[in-house]
């Protein structure tokens, strides 16, 4: 290498990973902030700047505050619900509808696609106009059923994911296990259904992520105080409560915890379902 | 002659079609039904709303087109629209971040997961969250500003970044660059892995260089998702309501888009048919520039469909070109 070779090579390096750590910070620096914040008891947050960091890191006094302050117990219980029913409705609604559309030609399988695709185009927070009206003849405002049915109803990704992975697993295996007598139903559910696993764990954990994060519809639906997500406990802090951000911080990290975990354990699955989520057009 | 069997019911329900016939039923009732409810029932419902006078509750009132000429002609509805223009400004600055942190990421870098996985958590973070974090990171004094002035800038003159109206549109659209760079980056990661890492080898061992690589190899294999990106992100940026609606709290200080404008004129004054009318017109205007942009993909772009076909030799050929070009450099 010639020496303006090599120092191209190095200024190269160096960009990257400037580049890199800065970026990195910016993405950061508004959740540390809020981290250090947290920490601090109510004097050292009046007196000392933002960035300071806390005196003692074992204060989780602000942390209990929260809690008991926004309800997030129940909150927690709520979000959980919800998450199981949505999540296991998602998965087995998206996996048979995927299957009958990839595996049989009948009329009308084109139409039912194209629905499918169109309604991604329609934004759910525009039609909230007309759906409010729908749930509240239904007498589905304020009820968990109400918020889990439209949260299922209103998803296409996982059809998506589901019909791509079903193109990837040959016919001849349904095609075999019909021969050898096996009825539709089994086919599905003892072969295919298996071989599904890593479509099932993206969708889980894509659906998962979407559902405990979601607040716009929760707040419609969901707005009396013994219903609250865990999202939708942290508006208890809006109001009286608005500038003690030692407290609200610790309120936003508690609520950040669960994404995080899913996120330390899942990382791969989640690169990789949001990849094939994107690819498809 | 042949003797035409009657048909039988239980035989045909019995047999292969009738089998499937059965499935197809069966598995599609329940989507089909929660997707009729749910999408295009209230989808039928607002249009019909668009042309009525009417609150939740009580009398309502047909008044043909007046909703849709009031859209226009209110100066808070249509001019809201405006605001997105910083959207999609944002978008753009936000997808060649993504490229560029991409590209760093797709070279082997030390610590490279953890850079990605750090870039990439906001995406996880709640909308409520988020809207707090960024109430309190842009405070006067607070985050933002204490580490601005670590380097060198003076509080007097920073602008208040939520307050000023000259600026608070901007800040407004970096939180939401914050939280989506890290997504389309992984996306673009996920594009730029899909390449045979032999290609990159055979270039590395001819001498191409870094910038090279991606030029040649790199980029021609992931223009079909950056278009793909830039698609929804523009689509997105006319429907932006996240940022103003939780960071705001509805759209104060003349930050309220569209959607955040529609929001209060159906929730708050309850004027539905007003408010169904602007959803029906911002549908109608992102339906037309999805079609005007698939159709300028496909003519502009015209081999950006059969990426994955002619891609690949499409790179070689270049890549052949470009080593014959530096042998004959020596």
């Amino acid at each position: 290498m010639s020496i303006v070779q090599k120092i191209k090579h190095y200024a190269w390096i160096v960009i990257q990973y400037f580049s890199l750590i800065f970026f990195s910070f910016v993405a950061l620096l508004p959740i540390v902030s809020c981290v250090i914040t947290a920490f601090k008891t109510e004097e050292e947050y009046q007196t000392t700047n933002v960035m300071t960091m806390p005196e003692n890191w074992f204060n989780f006094d602000n942390f209990i505050e929260a809690f008991q302050k926004a309800d997030m117990g129940r909150a927690f219980i709520n979000s959980t619900i919800i998450l199981i029913f949505v999540v296991a409705g998602s998965v087995m609604i998206g996996s048979m509808l995927a299957y009958v559309l990839n595996r049989f030609k009948f009329p009308g399988n084109g139409l039912i696609r194209s629905l499918f695709l169109f309604a991604t185009l329609l934004p759910g927070i525009a039609m909230q106009v007309s759906t409010y009206q729908l749930m509240y003849r239904l007498h589905l405002i304020n009820s968990l059923l109400g918020y889990i049915v439209l949260s299922m109803g209103t998803d296409v990704i996982a059809i998506y994911i589901f019909i791509q992975f079903f193109e990837n697993i040959s016919t001849s295996l349904d095609e075999s296990a019909y021969i050898d007598g096996a009825s539709y139903m089994t086919i599905f559910f003892k072969i295919l259904f298996p071989l599904l696993k890593p479509a099932v764990v993206t969708v889980m954990i894509l659906k998962g992520v979407g559902t405990y994060n979601e607040y716009y519809n929760a707040s419609l639906y969901l707005s009396s105080p013994e219903l609250k997500t865990v999202a939708l406990s942290l508006y208890t802090f809006v109001g009286p409560l608005g500038s003690k951000y030692n407290l609200i911080c610790a309120g936003v990290i508690i609520s950040l915890i669960p994404a995080l975990i899913v996120f330390l354990l899942f990382q791969k699955q989640i690169y990789s379902g949001l990849t094939s989520g994107a690819v498809k057009g | 002659m042949t003797r035409t069997t009657p048909f039988n019911l239980r035989k045909w329900l019995r047999g292969r079609k009738g089998q499937q016939a059965i499935i197809i039923v069966l598995f599609m009732a329940v989507p089909l039904a929660l997707l009729l409810t749910f999408t295009y029932f209230p989808f039928a419902e607002m249009f019909k709303f668009s042309f009525y006078k009417m609150k939740y509750v009580g009398e309502r009132e047909f008044i043909g087109l007046k909703n849709y000429i009031d859209v226009f002609k209110r100066d808070d509805c249509f001019q809201a629209l405006w605001l997105s223009v910083y959207y999609m400004c944002g978008a753009v600055v936000q997808l060649a971040l993504a490229l560029y942190l991409a590209a760093i990421l797709s070279f082997k870098v030390k610590g490279g997961n953890f850079f990605k996985g750090c870039m990439f958590f906001p995406y996880l973070i709640n909308g409520i969250a988020i809207g707090f974090i960024f109430k309190f990171f842009y405070t006067r004094g607070f985050v933002f500003d204490t580490v601005l002035q670590w380097f060198g800038f003076e509080l007097e003159n920073l602008p208040y970044w939520l307050k000023d109206t000259s600026i608070n549109n901007v800040s407004l659209v970096a939180t939401s660059v914050w939280k989506y760079f890290g997504n389309n980056m992984v996306l673009f990661i996920g594009a730029m892995m899909s390449v045979d890492n032999e290609l990159y080898e055979a270039a590395m061992l001819d001498g191409a260089n870094k910038w090279q690589q991606f030029k040649y190899i790199m980029l021609p294999s992931i223009k079909t998702i950056v278009m793909l990106n830039l698609i929804m992100s523009i689509t997105g940026s006319l429907s932006a309501f996240e940022p103003p609606f939780v960071i705001m709290s509805g759209g104060a200080n003349g930050t309220a888009t569209y959607f955040v404008k529609m929001h209060e004129i159906a929730h708050t004054s309850q004027k539905v048919g007003l408010a169904s009318a602007m959803a029906i017109i911002l549908l109608l205007i992102i339906f037309a520039a999805t079609v005007l942009q698939k159709l300028f993909f496909k003519y502009v772009f015209k081999d950006g469909e059969d990426e994955d076909v002619n891609a690949a030799k499409r790179r070689e050929k270049k890549l052949a070109r470009e080593k014959a070009r530096l042998k004959r450099r020596g």
